[in-house]
């Protein structure tokens, strides 16, 4: 009898350890993925605004104007506004236009230096030079050369963004697994099959990742190039430097902001880019979510 | 891949109508000094199944390379009797951003083999190493030994007449490895190709060949050719019979006996 009694008895636990509902699990969890930054966000405003009414005297308060001052007189006023977006457009088509060429470029050279390894030594000495000319330095000559337009503007963006295309997309293509090199040999597979269904695919994350890098120094340098090459229709690099020479400082961290908006767009365009190419096979594509 | 065409041709007589595969006196040199190979002499019939076991090191793999046109002998000759050859590698070498479906397609794709064609027989041999299930999932969805599967459909899709096979095995788990064992003997029965496997395992090697061949380590050679008597289909539960362990300790002992 008491041995049935002892047993009633643990059939009835006081502790139970039972999995947690997952749907209120997520939410939390979201919930707690939002906060902190909005909380840093928050920290960083009050900083801003204790910079201006703290720091600075009330005649130098230009140098940083309060976010609301930004906001107000510059971002939320169309005459200060519209000026700025027709320049982002202008500065979005000379970037994607030089990011274009520099791809193909890129890409193109990329393999050329892979077929050989004497064209990889005739080749690469010239894409480093290409990278370690520091842009500002040959600035002068390009406006020489090719005048103070357009077309230099997105000459700037392709020099300083297919560098790392063309090291990329070489690295990618070297780096192709033997064994899937030796499974095309013994099927006598063409060059060009060889290329196309090997070693482009199988150099993609790494031509990716390129492309990424390329994508940020496009928008560098169109802004470079606004601001140097200013015939024609201003990009928000003209704008940012006549902002500065004219004190607007309102107008001037509005102009930043919507620059920064755009490195922002095209970073976020080709992670997404990233992960629908190679998301579904390839182990690098979870890197790039991080 | 000219060079070996050649020397296939060239070497046609020495292959009489029943041997598949011949290798002639070759000898493999690296070109650090190192003998790989020192004069090999073997004949694979049509229709053998030939395992080659040997301590690693011995230059079993090279033989094998040689007879894919991989890699070239020193001296001495390699001779192929046919055009149809498949090669499993010892990793799946699957490509991972093609399905299972699409890499078994790859080889005929490679050959120009038209679409609707190439089409049947990759379904024909996913359902031959049993993959249906999994014939448009990505590679990485697959386990170890599923992988291995597609990597024998991607070679049977192509019906080889020789199929040699590189430690296929030697990355999976023992499970795994047992079930492949079974399964490669399923098809070898069924297809009736010639078959040159390379491995460590000396156990492998007897369930699966009608030839083993030892070798010794370093510079190679063949130290002895044993015959198992065990009538295909084989069983798994070969494995423990008595004279399959008197199979297995024989050439164990004939290989740590060449080792040392």
């Amino acid at each position: 009898m008491t041995v049935l009694a002892r047993t009633e008895r643990i059939a009835r636990p006081t502790l139970v350890f039972a999995a947690r509902r997952p749907s209120t699990r997520s939410a939390r969890r979201m919930l707690g993925a939002a906060a902190v930054p909005l909380a840093s966000f928050g920290v960083a405003l009050a900083a801003w605004y204790a910079v201006t009414y703290l720091v600075l005297s009330h005649e130098r308060r230009f140098l940083l104007p309060p976010p609301h001052a930004v906001l107000t007189n510059s971002i939320l006023d169309w005459t200060h506004l519209k000026p700025m977006l027709d320049a982002l457009l202008v500065t979005t088509q000379v970037a994607a236009f030089g990011f274009v060429i520099a791809a193909a470029i890129g890409i193109g050279v990329g393999v050329l230096m892979s077929r050989a390894l004497w064209l990889e030594r005739a080749i690469y000495p010239y894409a480093v030079v290409l990278q370690v000319i520091p842009i500002l330095a040959i600035v002068p000559l390009i406006g020489l050369w090719f005048g103070y337009g357009t077309f230099a503007r997105v000459l700037v963006c392709v020099i300083i963004a297919a560098f790392p295309i063309i090291t990329n997309t070489h690295f990618g293509l070297r780096s192709v697994d033997r064994g899937q090199h030796e499974l095309f040999t013994l099927a006598r597979a063409s060059a060009w099959d060889r290329l196309v269904k090997l070693e482009l695919p199988s150099a993609l994350p790494s031509i990716l990742t390129g492309i990424r890098t390329a994508a940020g120094l496009v928008v560098v340098g169109a802004i470079i190039g606004d601001m140097f090459f200013a015939k024609g229709d201003p990009g928000i690099g003209t704008l940012l430097d006549i902002y500065r020479s004219r004190l607007q400082s309102e107008d001037l961290f509005a102009a930043i902001v919507l620059a920064s908006l755009l490195g922002v767009a095209v970073f976020t365009l080709f992670g997404a880019l990233s992960r629908v190419l190679i998301g579904s096979w390839h182990s690098s594509a979870d890197a790039a979510k991080k | 891949m000219a060079l070996v065409n050649t020397m296939r041709d060239a070497d046609a007589r020495t292959l009489t109508k029943s041997t598949q595969l011949t290798f002639d006196g070759v000898v493999k040199r690296f070109p650090t000094g190192t003998t790989a190979l020192d004069g090999i002499d073997l004949q694979v019939g049509r229709g053998d199944f030939v395992a080659v076991v040997g301590p690693s090191g011995c230059g079993k793999s090279t033989l094998l390379r040689m007879a894919a046109g991989l890699d070239t002998p020193t001296e001495g000759n390699v001779a192929v009797g046919t055009e149809s050859v498949g090669f499993i590698f010892q990793e799946p070498t699957l490509l991972p951003w093609r399905t299972v479906r699409r890499n078994v397609e790859l080889t005929a794709e490679l050959g120009h083999m038209p679409k609707a064609e190439r089409r049947v027989r990759a379904d024909a041999a996913i359902a031959a190493v049993g993959l249906e299930d999994f014939a448009d999932q990505l590679p990485r969805a697959l386990s170890g030994g599923m992988k291995m599967r597609a990597s024998l459909a991607r070679s049977l899709a192509l019906a080889p007449e020789v199929l040699l096979l590189d430690e296929p095995f030697g990355a999976l788990d023992e499970m795994t490895r047992l079930d492949m064992q079974v399964e490669l003997q399923r098809l070898y029965t069924g297809k009736t190709f010639t078959a040159m496997f390379i491995t460590h395992s000396v156990s492998e090697a007897v369930f699966l060949a009608d030839r083993v061949v030892v070798m010794t380590a370093r510079p190679g050679r063949i130290a002895e050719i044993v015959d198992v008597d065990f009538p295909y289909p084989r069983r798994p539960e070969l494995r423990y019979d008595p004279r399959y362990t008197e199979y297995v300790s024989r050439i164990s002992a004939s290989l740590h006996g060449g080792a040392q």
